[in-house]
């Protein structure tokens, strides 16, 4: 990448570590999927273009995860640092991605853009809802490279 | 309320299957999918259907979709590699003895036109093509591409011969439905007026038998009935020269929760089934003495087919009411309809 598109992003705290109930410990007790877990999945994922995570640029915020547990819906809404960013369908991808391995089959994951925050929000849905174009995305070496660089985990 | 009986679970596949293709015996069929294999399977004396050949060395990437040729001599295969493979058993093996390249990107779906002489596929890359085969018995079957129509503005996502004309229906991305038929002047393709009124994706489309009917299925949650009016029609609606319009005379909204990926109108028994990616299949047939301008369908049959969402449906071409599902679970299921009384 020669030129950053956004060059002097916002960034903002992360939020403190999940506090540990006696239950979530017990291993009898079955604790349903929450809005704090499918965060915690994400919000370490890398941004393409800076060495700071999606939570940090305010990509991900927890507030905007909806989970149905019983219902096997998560639906995650991202914000674009800028309404031009042309990563966002690449920081979409990488979110699906993660849960895609992350979660069980069950689940329904769908990730669009927080409305109103992007220029192009309706086709970079459309296309991160097209289950057969992901597929493909994903079978495309390059591709996964990248992807799979933003999942890992930060080198700090 | 009618139902369905599992008859059979067929597991074997690795990863999402894509696709299936009843043989026209009905005694064989095709499956394919993300494990780049396309697995043959046949029906055992005791009504027990098993993967008789697994075809490996065709693809190097998802296979989407495989259609059998009328004649039942020659299988297709669409693949995410951007060819399609025709497999035949001249040798006494399944063999892939022609490769149809030119799609610059994924191919989403092939189909064989009634006679037998054309094959139409259509890509990622916003194209539709007809290929001609000329069959040669001794020797190798040539297939010449005579047309290349970029009538869609999108991915194609599906292609349909018509059940007995040289009429090719196609859908796409782009959230219309073209039809295309030959010139009789100059022998050209031409592409007919776009059929719009879905607002997403158009994942697939099914004749109905009389030819005279089109269901088109989308990730807008909907199906529609297109019918075919002629310039003789008594309602008036105005006609191109010689030609014909095709107009949406039904929509079936409410009735699923998410994109419905595959839909599949039945030549025997006139029941529409469809494939949802809320893990249900449905069953639909139409009220009877609807009015054929304004026709009505019921919901007869909805049931969990699959753990995941589903695929591909395809109503066996010989017994009625045997339907066949696939799904991103890794099988696929073979159904018998059972009418309540």
């Amino acid at each position: 990448m020669t030129e950053l598109e956004n060059i002097k992003p916002n960034v903002y705290l992360k939020c403190e570590d999940r506090k540990l109930t006696k239950d979530d410990q017990d291993e009898n007790v079955v604790d349903p999927f929450d809005e704090r877990e499918i965060f915690d999945l994400i919000r370490n994922i890398n941004d393409p273009e800076h060495p700071l995570t999606l939570e940090e640029l305010h990509v991900l915020e927890q507030s905007l995860i909806t989970v149905d547990n019983e219902k096997n819906i998560v639906q995650i809404l991202f914000t674009p640092t800028i309404p031009h960013c042309s990563m966002a369908t690449l920081i979409g991808l990488s979110i699906r991605v993660k849960l895609l391995r992350a979660l069980p089959p069950r689940f329904k994951v769908s990730v669009e853009i927080n409305p109103g925050t992007h220029a192009s929000e309706h086709a970079v849905n459309k296309q991160l809802s097209d289950k057969e174009r992901v597929a493909a995305a994903l079978e495309n070496t390059h591709l996964t490279e990248v992807i799979n660089q933003c999942i890992g985990t930060p080198l700090k | 309320m009618d139902r369905m009986q599992l008859l059979q679970t067929l597991t074997g596949h690795e990863g999402r299957v894509w696709s299936a293709s009843w043989h026209p015996s009905g005694n064989l069929f095709a499956s394919c999918g993300q494990d780049k294999t396309i697995k043959v399977w046949a029906k055992t004396e005791n009504y027990r259907w098993v993967a008789q050949k697994v075809l490996t060395k065709g693809h190097s990437r998802t296979i989407r979709d495989v259609a059998w040729s009328y004649c039942g001599h020659y299988l297709a295969s669409a693949s995410f590699d951007t060819t399609v493979a025709v497999w035949d058993q001249k040798s006494g093996e399944f063999e892939c003895n022609a490769t149809l390249e030119g799609h610059d990107n994924e191919v989403k779906s092939v189909t064989w036109s009634r006679s037998g002489n054309l094959l139409a596929t259509c890509s990622r890359d916003k194209s539709v093509w007809i290929w001609e085969v000329h069959n040669a018995p001794d020797q190798e079957d040539e297939y010449e591409c005579v047309a290349v129509l970029n009538g869609h503005t999108q991915d194609v996502k599906k292609v349909c011969w018509h059940p007995q004309e040289d009429l090719l229906a196609s859908a796409s991305y782009d959230n219309t439905i073209r039809m295309y038929r030959q010139d009789m002047v100059d022998n050209e393709w031409e592409m007919l007026e776009p059929m719009e009124s879905h607002t997403s994706t158009v994942w697939s489309i099914a004749f109905d038998a009389s030819g005279k009917r089109l269901a088109s299925c989308s990730e807008d949650k909907t199906v529609k009935i297109w019918q075919q009016y002629g310039p003789d029609n008594t309602l008036g609606i105005p006609c191109p020269e010689k030609g014909s319009v095709w107009k949406c005379v039904c929509t079936l909204a409410g009735f699923h929760t998410r994109a419905v990926y595959d839909i599949d109108w039945c030549k025997q028994t006139g029941l529409l089934a469809t494939a949802c990616g809320d893990d249900m299949a449905r069953i639909f047939r139409e009220t009877p003495n609807s009015d054929p301008n304004e026709p009505t369908f019921e919901l007869v049959v909805m049931f969990a087919a699959h753990s995941q969402d589903v695929n591909k449906v395809a109503w066996h071409p010989v017994t009625p009411g045997v339907l066949l599902t696939a799904g991103d679970d890794a099988t696929i299921k073979i159904w018998q309809y059972q009418e309540e009384n």
